[in-house]
């Protein structure tokens, strides 16, 4: 990259190739107005107003397409610019109609801010305009176009097809009649896309706006706070627009520039807020008297709860109290209840939902390299020359990460192989895709090792200098030919071939994974398969390499490293340790139970032996979210005594003794750990609704009235403690996080975060390789049960949909579950699209809608499991992995008979 | 015959040959129907928002059925000086639609253009590629008449 010398009005500015006139100009602060250019988007240079003069050249050029070359002379403002641009933007006025006053994006508008900067005159400000005709947008809940406020700049259409890779709008028609619209102004919904809104992130004007934000309060009244994303773990950074005047989210909009996401959302993260708001909302902390919930004084709450957990303490031994923390919670939250649990009522038998997501990785990578979680960065990704994704439906689960996938391929010539049952939209991208029968994912990377080894591909200096083990794992990897995996995993010897030599032979290749991967009896083996093939090849330790675990909720990873664990304190420090446990002692003043606690099914399971008297829950529902769920309600409803902590009466709520209601992301300071470890910031941004508390603050009140106070002034405080007793956090404090967060491992306030692990040595010392056989799925197809059923997520909802099934734009477009089956098995079984169908395992039988397509292979079929009308784990199984205690949520036999 | 195979008669295709290919679904459908644009878009992997975009962009384009005779009528000077816009409106009575239009039977398109370049034939018509000049209310009639017999033979 060359370095060159600019002078720019006057003043001389540093600049490198590649970069236009504009990017220096904005990165030191000199002001072009411009209304076509987003730096997330290839410069088209159209709207004409960044018009400049440079040395040399006969006319002006657009700043925003014009590279800079060393000494380059540049004027950016002179008289016969700014008469140039106020003709340029008096044009662009006669495309736009209507009045500032009376627009939601006054205050944020980039024509309306250069009209006043222009002075222009009124003649052409301010024309009424013309009737409304229905459009693509008509009905739609999500966005509203306007082609009255439509500069036709493009920058919509450009990022869905630049970006969001969706290419769903277009220009039609020509000259004056030119519009934005979808292939053939179908609506929205029905073209191809997803809701994502980037299309409003970068409109200029007020043309495209969310429907609902419409006539809630003006840009400039609003009040933007900065806060992270409570869906999946990617950590987008979000900004609340809030009318304080009705103390609501308006609308949610996100910086360019921003870590990790850069601006960009999906649909979650743009529309689905409206729960914040929402009307069932809890208020007051419920009682339950005689089976009916009656509204309680937190006192009257507080105090019931200290009783009975005390009373069961003297009972029964506080083992036999356990405690779900939650992922979705800040990582204040979960060190005070992981505290609350181990050191007020002295038990280890303390879970949360990363048991159901990533309880094998944590397992998996802490044996292979010593630390449980993502390797690498997001934006790695970009520069990746091969991406592995196997068992992550990325773009759906984890859009914004998707995005980064999406540009490696299209934009930087990265090679994408995809390993997924199902035909996910990123197969649209990639060079090969596998579809691995669910459940022989072991055999199918060993075959691929089989063929890196074979044909000498594997990195021998990684594997001497690096790792250890490898002897052990020779002769297992010897004997899984590509033809044995073949009849073993549906995948023909020819891909598993081609794919092994497109993974080893890249410099940089990066292996993403997810729940298709952990949730199942062999969870930890697959990633310890993984881990082997990313050692094999010398694939760790390295910039855009690594072994990628795509965590779920918001803050699993914190969740897992502030200890809400049953066999580890914050910082994944055992219990079992006893100097760690001495440290613990001392540093919470109290005596600390030496025996691992229960993961979560364990403790469902527990209560069915009475083991397990009392249950104290915080923002999880089991009660729609645990595999076999007629086994699992019937536990939440024998348990002695039931706490819950929510924000909404879920299903699981609806068991309690005592529901407390507490405060949102929204409502609440702290911090979150996004999927790449990065500790970042989540700000108040609304007031809590009527008596909600925070989830910490509320725990401490429990924590005082069982005689043992916890007390901090705010999150901060906590965020110092957890730094003095967790080596991996040594360095966090709030004042470090803002804007763009650290990634752990951060041990002292001046290490600046770790971007990779592994580098030069790994966290254990050396890589060790495991040995791993393919061991089938639990449970196997027979006559009566002859088709496999595979669970997961889709774009549009999020988990147990207790947030996303309140956001009416999410309901328009998915308002119900559903079972996706090959068109040949539901032609056998007279079964047509939309029909309603009984889906039935061994465990339960659920009613829900066929959605017959060429997705899913034959013989497989697919639910999502967001939906309390047709619950994907009434009959998905329990059989666990017996070193993690995943359920395997991925394999079970199921059939399939028409509805009535 | 299908999309396939009317992709399959042009070789191989690339994203570039969008124009190319729609000019063919036009030539055998006689419009552009939407469901083959689909197609295309599925088999080509061009969006079908960039195909909408570009069969709206060009006057050569059609994306409703057009009529099986398209009949054109000039409204230039020297055709409206000898009556032109008289012919205009014979022609629209004739048929009994409006400019822009196709009769319900898809037979007849009617549409009027700037000048068809033969002024000492004026007032001046075409069908499809055949020029009619010197026309009044009789001739068209007449002409219309035998188009539609022709059109009831080759039934």
């Amino acid at each position: 990259m060359q370095q060159f010398n600019i002078t720019m009005n006057d003043r001389l500015l540093a600049g490198r190739s590649g970069q236009t006139i504009l990017d220096v100009a904005l990165a030191n602060g000199i002001e072009i107005p411009n209304l076509c250019h987003d730096s997330r988007l290839k410069p088209t240079g159209s709207c004409r107003l960044c018009l400049v003069d440079v040395q040399g050249q006969r006319a002006p050029v657009t700043a925003c397409s014009f590279q800079v070359q060393d000494g380059m002379v540049v004027e950016t403002d002179t008289p016969d610019l700014r008469s140039l641009r106020k003709t340029v933007l008096r044009l662009l006025f006669y495309e736009h109609r209507g009045s500032c006053t009376t627009c939601d994006d006054n205050g944020e508008c980039r024509l309306q801010q250069y009209a006043y900067d222009y002075q222009l005159n009124t003649d052409v400000l301010d024309r009424p305009p013309l009737p409304s005709v229905p459009n693509y947008t008509s009905g739609n809940e999500a966005i509203d176009y306007d082609p009255n406020k439509c500069i036709r700049c493009g920058r919509c259409i450009r990022i869905c097809e630049e970006v969001q890779m969706d290419s769903a709008l277009t220009f039609r028609e020509r000259a004056n009649q030119v519009e934005v619209s979808t292939a053939f102004g179908m609506p929205l919904n029905e073209s191809t896309c997803e809701l994502c809104g980037q299309c409003i992130s970068t409109c200029p004007t007020g043309s495209l706006y969310e429907r609902a934000a419409k006539e809630r309060g003006q840009c400039k009244d609003l009040v933007r706070t900065t806060t992270t994303c409570p869906y999946c773990g990617v950590g987008c950074q979000i900004d609340l627009n809030v009318n304080h005047r009705t103390n609501q989210i308006v609308r949610v909009t996100s910086r360019v520039g921003c870590v990790p996401n850069d601006g960009n959302l999906c649909v979650k993260g743009r529309f689905g807020m409206d729960f914040v708001s929402s009307s069932k909302r809890l208020t007051t902390p419920l009682v339950k008297q005689n089976g009916t919930f009656e509204p309680a004084t937190w006192n009257q709450a507080i105090e019931l709860i200290a009783q009975k957990i005390s009373e069961t303490k003297s009972k029964y031994g506080a083992d036999a109290i356990a405690g779900l923390s939650s992922a979705k919670c800040t990582n204040e939250d979960n060190y005070i209840f992981q505290k609350l649990f181990r050191a007020v009522i002295g038990t280890n038998n303390v879970d949360h939902c990363a048991r159901l997501c990533h309880a094998s990785t944590v397992a998996g990578l802490a044996r292979a390299f010593g630390s449980g979680a993502m390797t690498n960065t997001i934006d790695e990704l970009r520069e990746a020359e091969c991406i592995f994704v196997i068992g992550s439906n990325t773009t759906e689960a984890h859009p914004v990460i998707g995005l980064a996938i999406k540009d490696a391929v299209v934009n930087r010539g990265a090679k994408l192989i995809v390993a997924d049952p199902r035909s996910i939209d990123l197969v649209r991208f990639a060079h090969l895709h596998m579809t691995q029968q669910p459940g022989t994912d072991v055999a199918l990377i060993n075959a691929m090792m089989h063929v890196i080894f074979s044909e000498n591909l594997h990195d021998k200096d990684f594997i001497t200098e690096r790792t250890e083990c490898f002897e052990d794992i020779r002769a297992v990897i010897q004997s899984y030919t590509p033809q044995q995996a073949e009849s073993v995993t549906t995948v023909s010897a020819d891909q598993i071939a081609e794919a092994a030599r497109i993974f080893a032979e890249a410099k940089t290749a990066s292996i993403v994974y997810s729940m298709g991967i952990t949730q199942h009896t062999t969870g930890t083996d697959n990633v310890l398969s993984l881990a082997n093939l990313a050692m094999l090849t010398g694939n760790v330790g390295k910039e855009s390499t690594g072994v990628n675990p795509l965590r779920g909720q918001n803050n699993v990873q914190g969740a897992c490293d502030l200890g809400a664990l049953p066999n580890v304190y914050p910082g994944y420090q055992s219990v079992e340790d006893e100097a760690v446990r001495e440290k613990f002692e001392k540093a919470w003043a109290s005596t600390l139970s030496p025996d691992k606690g229960l993961t979560i099914i364990e403790m469902l399971h527990a209560i069915e032996t009475d083991d397990i008297r009392a249950l104290y829950i915080m923002g999880e529902n089991p009660a729609l979210s645990d595999p076999n769920l007629t086994r699992s309600r019937k536990a939440l409803e024998k348990v002695d005594f039931l706490v819950v902590q929510d924000i909404f009466m879920t299903e699981t709520a609806e068991y309690a003794d005592v529901v407390l209601p507490s405060t949102c992301f929204a409502e609440k300071e702290g911090t979150f750990t996004n999927t790449e470890r990065r500790v970042q910031l989540v700000r108040k941004a609304v007031d809590a609704p009527g008596q909600a508390q925070g989830d910490w603050q509320a725990i401490c009140q429990v924590a005082a009235k069982m005689g043992s106070p916890m007390q901090y002034e705010n999150a901060a405080q906590i965020m110092d403690e957890i730094a003095s007793v967790s080596p991996i956090y040594g360095g966090m404090a709030f004042d470090r996080l803002d804007p763009v967060g650290l990634q752990w491992p951060c041990p002292d306030r001046d290490h600046p975060g770790t971007k990779y692990l592994h580098r030069g040595k790994f966290s254990r010392g050396k890589g060790k390789f495991h040995p791993v056989q393919f061991i089938p799925a639990d449970e196997q197809t027979n006559d009566e049960y002859p088709l496999i059923l595979t669970t997961g997520r889709q774009l549009y909802q999020f988990h147990t949909g207790t947030m996303t099934r309140k956001s009416a734009v999410i309901d328009q477009v998915s308002p119900t579950g559903y079972v996706e089956i090959h068109p040949g098995n539901a032609k056998r079984l007279s079964i047509s699209d939309g029909d309603s169908v009984e889906v039935a395992t061994r465990r339960g039988r659920v009613t829900t809608m066929a959605k017959v397509s060429d997705i899913i292979e034959e013989g497989w079929i697919f639910m999502p499991f967001h939906f309390a009308e047709g619950p994907a784990n009434m009959l998905t199984t329990d059989a666990l992995d017996p070193i993690a205690k995943i359920p395997e949520f991925k394999v079970c036999a199921a059939k399939i008979t028409p509805g009535q | 015959m299908t999309v396939l195979e009317l992709l399959g008669s042009m070789g191989k295709v690339t994203p570039g040959d969008l124009i190319p290919i729609l000019q063919e679904v036009q030539n055998q459908y006689g419009y552009l129907p939407q469901g083959v644009l689909l197609e295309i878009s599925e088999h080509t992997i061009i969006p079908a928002s960039r195909i909408y975009g570009v069969a709206t962009f060009y006057e050569q384009f059609h994306l409703e059925p057009r009529g099986k005779h398209i009949i054109k009528c000039c409204r230039g000077t020297a055709c409206h000086v000898r009556g032109g816009s008289t012919l205009i409106k014979d022609i629209k009575n004739e048929l009994g639609i409006d400019e822009g239009e196709t009769t319900e039977d898809l037979q007849f398109t009617f549409e009027t253009v700037a000048c068809l370049g033969t002024c000492a034939l004026a007032p001046v018509m075409m069908v499809d590629d055949k020029y009619y000049g010197k026309m009044d209310a009789k001739k068209v009639k007449t002409l219309i008449a035998e188009l539609r017999s022709a059109v009831k033979e080759t039934a």
